[in-house]
């Protein structure tokens, strides 16, 4: 009885043996994206990556977003995939850092596309002067709002802080919330933030900051705090914000309790969800504060890596080189409603999208996000801080230097 | 006793004894083959991690690279964080609050504790909460909680005040949580007590009627003194429950507003595991400090338990 139990086992054994090791030509990737669009928009590539490879038999897995953040670190060092979603810019900073992602920076150099097209993104995408991932898609962020309110109360689209500020004080006295925000996870408040800080001070002092070499005590900081104070202290936020995430955000949204929403283009489908028409919702990029600063915008992108133990790296460039091309990234990125990375790319013509290039290709510089931008910590602590500050604006002096001590900490 | 005597008189009785060693020592042998499974089980998962997280508590380390030696860094750190003296803070209202359980948990029992045709469903629904998922309890609570559609909001709004926003509130947080979470424990501390309250001798009841004692003085003299072990058990029970609540507050605020409603064994998987954590040294530091805590009270406990061990023997 024992003795067969063993050999079954002993089969089993050599059975999974064989499944794992991986033959020449196989490829397995990681995805992080099972929501019907984004995965829609990875098997077409993927299939079509397959036609043109039929030598390479390529393997998908394909996870949720939230359990992909954690199972990165475990199969980068033990079990790698040849290839692996994941996020540029101080996201994928530690896995650089420690080495389990591959240099591509030869395919950077070597590839027409790559070499070429894609000049608008490579900073993101760059470590130490070295290219780690390729981008297959990034989004615009900006303010969506209800069209048919504005249309009613006579309202139209703002171009300047102080139009802003006049749009909110009628939305107000029609008894409308100028914006809706969900800061339950945090994000949505930073969003906000960054393009506060983004048109009162400028890419630069963005960058600056979310490198450390800017306090939060600054006084161009406080210059953009001051800007949030003025509409926390109209209550331009609906109330209740920290205890709802960004989708439950939309429910005030689509009642019509709110009016704006600072979010980013993944947020239609949600609208649309709500139960409101293509024609009540529109989009116009965050107005101008300080006049005369270059508009840069929020475009996070997302991005294919090698990681630097994968089995075939070979197969592997092939697959980020296929993925580079225009035809694909314009099929991809329709599917998906988003902006692809390759400038020679065609947009697709939803006019969300339409708008958001056109916001996104004419802008000075592109962020990637406060938490992308911002290492893990500091934007962990700086998130709670916006927090705070949008319900206990009077707190700020306090707020702000304790982001400074994290800050000493983080950046030693 | 009897077991060393014998193995004794075994030992003394034959002249030169032939046996092999393992049949010379089988009864001294046996419980320890017995018990080793479950201590190897225990020295690989709960001991070594103990002293392992320890250890990494000196370090700093993001769980990938090289590890730093920073000594007592780490809590150095700790000593200088708000969120920390929040969290433990937090830890100390759960202790005491959760303790309403009990009191709570004893009088449910009382007053189920009757014959009445159907008191097995009634007691079955009583117990219901605890059967239910925290996860689950944490989820409904957050829907009741919602100024805009939950319960909550209705109460307030028909006596026309503006409903709190009670998730939202940074001095309203934890008490809400702590509420939703007693939910359950009260279940708890109940079956616990129904299950004493079985064992109540009708005997001494029947003495305490002769003896003219009714209402509070007869709960109090006569039952509460017998059902002792009931409320050991619930009062340890509802400590262990304090200190772990973690699922009630992942689910219902993610230790928000602004880390306001964390507890330390929260605040310790926020800096170790979370999206912008992985500081393993400094959560692990955390961890240590939890653990002295909880270490506190167990070894109070048992050094309870043995007392009155001792006392019975």
């Amino acid at each position: 009885m024992i003795k067969s139990l063993i050999r079954a086992t002993a089969v089993l054994g050599t059975a999974t043996l064989m499944a794992t090791t991986a033959f020449a030509g196989d490829l397995v990737i990681n995805f992080d994206d099972p929501n019907p669009g984004p995965k829609k928009g990875f098997e077409t590539a993927v299939e079509k990556f397959k036609a043109a490879n039929p030598d390479i038999n390529v393997t998908v897995n394909i996870t949720d977003r939230e359990a992909h953040k954690t199972a990165i670190r475990n199969f980068l060092s033990a079990d790698a995939p040849d290839i692996t979603s994941w996020y540029p810019g101080n996201r994928m900073a530690p896995f650089v850092n420690a080495g389990l992602f591959e240099d591509v920076s030869d395919l950077w150099s070597s590839d027409a596309n790559l070499s070429a097209k894609f000049e608008a993104i490579k900073p993101t995408m760059t470590i130490d002067g070295k290219q780690w991932g390729v981008p297959y898609t990034y989004y615009q962020w900006g303010i969506y709002y209800r069209k048919d309110i504005f249309d009613k109360m006579g309202i139209s689209e703002p171009k300047t802080w102080a139009e802003l500020i006049a749009a909110s004080k009628k939305l107000k006295e029609g008894g409308v919330t100028p914006f809706t925000i969900g800061t339950k996870f945090l994000w949505t408040a930073a969003g906000v933030f960054d393009y506060l800080n983004l048109r009162t001070n400028g890419y630069d002092v963005h960058n600056q900051l979310t490198a450390g070499k800017i306090k939060y005590t600054d006084p161009r900081i406080r210059a953009t705090f001051a800007k949030w104070k003025e509409l926390v202290d109209m209550g331009a936020f609906v109330d209740n914000h920290a205890t709802m995430s960004w989708q439950d955000a939309i429910a005030p949204f689509a009642k019509g309790e709110a009016a704006m929403y600072v979010m980013g283009n993944f947020s239609v489908d949600g609208y649309k969800n709500a139960g409101l028409k293509e024609d009540q919702i529109d989009y116009f990029p965050f107005p101008e504060i300080t006049p005369g600063v270059p508009r840069a915008e929020e475009a996070p992108a997302d991005a294919f890596f090698i990681p630097a133990k994968a089995k075939n790296k070979a197969d592997a460039r092939k697959f980020l080189a296929f993925i580079a091309q225009p035809e694909i990234q314009s099929e991809w990125n329709t599917t998906i409603g988003q902006l692809p990375p390759n400038s020679d790319a065609k947009v697709g013509d939803d006019k969300f999208i339409q708008q958001g290039f056109e916001t996104v290709s004419t802008a000075a510089g592109l962020a990637q996000f406060f938490d992308r931008d911002a290492p893990a910590e500091m934007a962990k602590a700086g998130m709670e801080g916006f927090q705070e500050f949008m319900i206990k604006p009077d707190r700020l002096d306090a707020i702000l230097k304790r982001l400074d001590k994290v800050q000493e900490r983080v950046y030693k | 006793m009897s077991v060393t005597t014998s193995i004794n008189a075994s030992a003394t009785s034959g002249t030169i004894d032939q046996r092999s060693w393992y049949a010379k020592n089988k009864l001294r042998v046996a419980p320890w083959l017995f018990l080793a499974p479950a201590m190897i089980f225990f020295i690989v998962y709960v001991v070594l991690p103990i002293f392992q997280s320890l250890w990494i508590s000196f370090y700093e380390w993001d769980g990938l690279g090289e590890a730093k030696w920073v000594g007592i860094g780490n809590y150095v750190e700790l000593i200088d964080d708000d969120r920390f003296y929040t969290s433990l803070y937090n830890n100390v209202l759960w202790l005491v609050l959760y303790m309403l359980a009990v009191p709570a948990g004893l009088f449910i029992a009382l007053f189920l504790n009757q014959t009445v045709t159907g008191m097995r469903i009634y007691k079955s629904l009583f117990f219901f909460p605890f059967v239910i998922s925290q996860v689950v309890v944490g989820l409904i609570f957050t829907w009741f909680y919602n100024p805009n559609f939950g319960i909550v909001g209705e109460i307030w709004k028909f006596f026309g005040a503006v409903p709190p926003s009670i998730l939202g509130d940074e001095n309203l947080v934890t008490y809400g949580i702590i509420f939703a979470g007693l939910w359950p424990q009260i279940a708890y501390c109940m079956i616990l007590y129904l299950t004493g309250l079985n064992n109540v001798s009708p005997d001494q009841i029947e003495a305490g009627r002769l003896d003219n004692a009714k209402g509070w003085k007869m709960l109090w003299y006569v039952v509460l003194p017998q059902l002792k072990p009931a409320t050991f058990i619930a009062i340890v029970v509802t400590v262990i429950g304090a200190l772990r609540s973690f699922d009630m507050i992942a689910i219902m605020t993610q230790g928000g507003p602004y880390g306001t409603s964390n507890v330390l064994s929260y605040y310790m998987f926020e800096t170790a595991l979370s999206e912008y954590g992985f500081r393993m040294g400094y959560g692990s530091a955390i961890a240590a400090v939890l653990f002295f805590i909880m270490l506190f009270f167990i070894s109070y406990f048992l050094w309870n338990m043995y007392q009155e061990e001792k006392v019975g023997r």
